[in-house]
């Protein structure tokens, strides 16, 4: 129903080239996250599928079909906006029945598939309002409600979250994960935030500069990232990376170790350093330790009840196997 | 603090008032006999009369000249709408590298003074039977106000947001039924007042009223100037006749500051 | 796309021809011998028109009028109409209505503007104004024999105070109270805030409203046929009315002609700066 296959997909913006040539697969019913800094390209990769902008070169196939000059109606997707988008002279009632009223459904039909939308979404009550009677959190219900109503064969979603703010983030993520769940429907999910990438993704694709990095499932982009970029833009906090001589003990030009790899002991470990500022989260402590030989301070996770003063030294060691290895262009050892 | 305000709130006020004197005292001669109306020293209590209305009505002429101010202005304004709106929602829905320029290029238009190319219009109009006529009127009027027309609507039409647009586009294929049901119903508190200011424009446009009618489509800033009487006799009828030719168009114009500023500064101030 | 076809095409049409034709047809008037009342002169006058405008004297004397107006009209406005949106914006009592009261001239059409002025107000024996000199034991003026540009420079500066006020007031909405907060907490008295801080931020509008009078006062004509028409002498006669009067008055189509095209450089000459300021503000957004 809703596998989507771009082949040597490029965009440029008169001279400006933004997506150089992209292939990528996401098979039907995939929760496929486009994850990415700004200006990486994810946004436009996700409006060339949905149609909005057309492709420079390449092909963009649904289910095999070649789709590629197909107006953005006639694809049959729907598509979230960050700001939602919601018609702001309709009611939530109007604005959920709009795709169906273009497509020429009878009034009934439209009514009970609002109905339905609506019970979904929670939104029976205020199917009257108009958009801006309504919270942050219930537009981006109705923007969805809108999407689910045409039984679309994918959504495509732009950072839709980025506007809420974090509590109210985490539970509309919930929900749409929850509608993953029950539609089985292909979902492509595009956002900066990494967090939202792990949590959601069935598959990632990391961008950056209009390329894929990789390309993979959240715990492989954890487990083995395929360059520095990937490495350092997966996992909360950041990876450490260490060069100099400590890389090439391991025969690398950089070596990456995550905060959470990292023993620390006050007698004796590999390293020595001096302890820095520390962000006591309750569950977590991290630690930003200055080690000698190493310019950046090192980010280390321990655990919450850890006390520890400003300037004390301690000693660090990494768990070996954990350690990640990158050569001099920044692609992992393996 | 609070006498400050006090005090600069009288400033305020007393600056007001000698501006709007004019206009008030316009009105309170308006409702003076002829003879008080030119007294020395003027009176300030007296008995207010409509006579002088009652007497601008009867003359007749008066409302033939509003009317003439009227149905040039609406239509001048409908027409210039009527082909500003499709190229308004062109330039800021579908804008492409030549959009900037155009739009620059329509503003220049409005630059041409009207004196460098009355004679050429007024023999035209003269040879085309055009003169003294509504409908030359409503075309120069057309004409003249299609710039400001154009760039105030588009404008008002690149504030509504693109995302928007774009959900439409994701569902809809036909772009009559998008601008039917999304873009017109979101742009109609803009067409309104933009055509505001159009009628308010051209109602005191005064240059080629002047120029181009004599009576038969005169609209009322030419009545007004026909009325310069010699020697004060009947200033408290003009005052009058005047009072009706601004007082409508003076509320329209409190409604439509906003657009006035937007449409006389052509967007460089927002 | 077809829809671009549709919609700007009607717009750009209209407008080139608008443009264009007279602009042609009035370079052409301007080369020919043609005089309305006399038929017998016609043919290729060349620059002949011009040559012979550009040495009359009521011509210089035209360009100088039209100079000192739109000088004088534009600085009173503009110093004028700073200070009274400044004092606008002090939270005043009333204020929201003080502003309709003051912007109300603008909405005055210039003959009735012309009219109340030249009667009401400025007329030498029952005249408002004569009874206020009266009033401190001062000699009527008459207004129009004595000061007759000074005359049309108060009523039009009255007439287009409002829009500098306006478009002033309009500027400064868009100045954060953030801002004027932080001035205030610096220490900023008025006449710091007014030209440290208030003064440059409105310097587009500044730029906006002196344009854009420029434009329109360079065509002022109105005021000057319902009052004074180009008198006494030609102390009020400026470019348009020159045209006119050459042209429907002289019936000197070919000489009236070539003073529109010099009109027509003067008002591009502004124009330019105009669009530039106008292209680059639409660059910004």
């Amino acid at each position: 129903m809703g596998s989507i296959n771009l082949v040597g997909v490029s965009k440029s913006f008169g001279d400006v080239l933004v997506i150089p040539s992209v292939d990528l697969e996401v098979n039907e019913g995939e929760f496929v996250v486009f994850v990415g800094p700004s200006g990486s390209g994810k946004s436009t990769l996700l409006r060339l599928i949905a149609g909005l902008e057309e492709v420079s070169k390449g092909r963009i196939e649904f289910n095999g079909q070649d789709m590629t000059n197909l107006a953005p109606a006639k694809r049959g997707l729907a598509m979230v906006f960050q700001s939602y988008a919601l018609y702001p002279h309709m009611s939530v009632r109007e604005n959920i029945g709009f795709p169906l009223k273009m497509a020429g459904m009878p009034k009934s039909e439209i009514a009970a598939k609002v109905q339905e939308a609506a019970k979904i979404l929670n939104l029976s009550e205020y199917l009257e309002r108009k958009p801006r009677q309504l919270s942050g959190g219930q537009r981006q219900r109705v923007a969805i409600g809108r999407a689910i109503v045409r039984q679309p064969k994918a959504f495509l979603f732009d950072e839709p979250l980025s506007n809420l703010d974090a509590a109210l983030r985490i539970n509309m993520r919930l929900e749409i994960m929850e509608l993953h769940q029950q539609l089985k429907t292909t979902m492509i999910y595009v956002t900066h935030d990494q967090v939202e990438a792990m949590t959601m993704a069935d598959k990632i694709v990391v961008l950056d500069h209009g390329n894929i990095e990789q390309v993979g499932s959240p715990l492989d982009l954890y487990r083995a990232p395929d360059n520095l970029f990937v490495a350092g833009f997966i996992g909360a906090p950041k990876m450490n990376f260490l060069t100099g001589g400590e890389a090439s003990r391991h025969n690398a030009t950089t070596i990456g170790v995550r905060p959470e790899h990292v023993q620390i002991s006050k007698s004796s470990g590999l390293w020595t350093g001096k302890v820095g500022v520390s962000e006591h989260l309750g569950s977590d402590t991290f630690l930003h330790v200055n080690v000698e030989g190493q310019q950046a301070p090192l980010t280390v996770r321990t655990d919450g009840e850890v006390q520890l003063n400003y300037g004390e030294t301690i000693y660090l060691s990494p768990e070996e196997d954990k350690v990640h290895k990158f050569d001099n262009n920044g692609k992992a050892i393996r | 603090m609070k006498s400050n305000r006090v005090l600069l709130s009288i400033l305020g006020w007393v600056i007001g008032f000698i501006i709007f004197f004019p206009i008030l005292w316009m009105v309170m001669a308006s409702l003076k006999t002829e003879i008080e109306a030119v007294a020395t020293p003027p009176s300030f209590f007296f008995i207010p009369t409509l006579e002088n209305y009652f007497v601008v009505q009867n003359r007749s002429d008066y409302l033939n000249y509003a009317w003439n101010s009227i149905v040039i202005s609406v239509f001048a304004t409908l027409l210039a709408i009527l082909i500003a709106v499709p190229a308004s929602y062109s330039f800021a829905f579908r804008p492409t590298k030549r959009t900037k320029f155009k739009l620059v290029w329509i503003l220049s238009t409005k630059m041409m003074p009207p004196v460098g190319v009355l004679i050429p219009m007024y023999l035209f109009y003269k040879n085309m039977g055009l003169l003294d006529t509504h409908l030359g009127l409503i075309l120069i009027y057309t004409l003249m106000n299609l710039p400001i027309v154009i760039w105030v609507l588009y404008t008002y039409f690149k504030d509504i947001p693109q995302e928007i647009l774009e959900a439409a586009q994701m569902e809809c294929d036909d772009l009559l039924k998008i601008f039917l049901y999304i873009l017109l119903p979101l742009s109609k508190s803009a067409i309104f007042s933009t055509s505001l200011l159009s009628i308010v424009l051209i109602w005191n446009e005064s240059f080629w009223s002047l120029n181009l009618t004599a009576f038969e489509a005169a609209p009322l800033t030419a009545f007004i100037s026909s009325y310069s009487s010699p020697e004060g006799l009947f200033w408290a009828k003009l005052s009058a006749a005047s009072t009706l030719a601004i007082l409508p168009i003076m509320f329209l114009g409190w409604v439509t500051q906003k657009q006035m500023v937007k449409g006389l500064t052509l967007g460089a101030v927002k | 796309m077809k829809l671009r076809v549709l919609s700007d095409y009607p717009a750009i049409v209209v407008l080139f021809i608008w443009m264009l034709g007279p602009l042609i047809a009035t370079i052409y008037y301007s080369l020919i011998r043609y005089n309305l009342l006399n038929p017998r002169i016609k043919g290729f006058a060349g620059i002949e028109n011009y040559e012979f405008l550009l040495t009359d004297f009521v011509f210089t004397d035209s360009i100088y009028n039209s100079i000192q107006l739109l000088g004088s009209i534009i600085g009173i406005t503009v110093v004028l109409g700073l200070l009274i949106s400044y004092l606008l914006d002090q939270d005043l009592y009333g204020g929201r209505l003080l502003q309709l009261v003051i912007i109300s001239p603008f909405f005055v059409m210039p003959t009735v503007s012309a009219l109340i002025w030249k009667n009401l107000l400025m007329h030498p024996v029952n005249g408002y104004f004569t009874y206020l000199l009266g009033l401190f034991g001062l000699p009527p003026i008459d207004w129009f024999a004595d000061i007759p540009l000074g005359s049309i420079i108060i009523i039009v500066s009255w007439n287009w105070l409002p829009f500098a006020v306006l478009v002033f007031i309009t500027a400064q909405q868009s100045m954060s109270l953030e801002i004027k907060e932080a001035s205030k907490m610096d220490g900023a008295g008025h006449l710091a805030f007014f030209f440290q801080i208030y003064l440059p931020h409105l310097g587009k509008a500044i730029g906006a409203v002196v344009m854009i009078q420029m434009i329109f006062h360079l065509n002022i004509f109105a005021e000057i046929f319902t009052t004074t028409t180009g008198g006494p002498g030609t102390q009020t006669t400026n470019l348009a009315f020159l045209v006119y009067r050459k042209a429907l008055l002289d019936f000197d189509i070919g000489g009236a002609s070539a003073g529109g095209i010099i009109s027509i450089v003067f008002a591009n000459i502004v124009a330019i700066f105009l669009l530039r300021m106008i292209a680059k503000n639409m660059n910004s957004d």
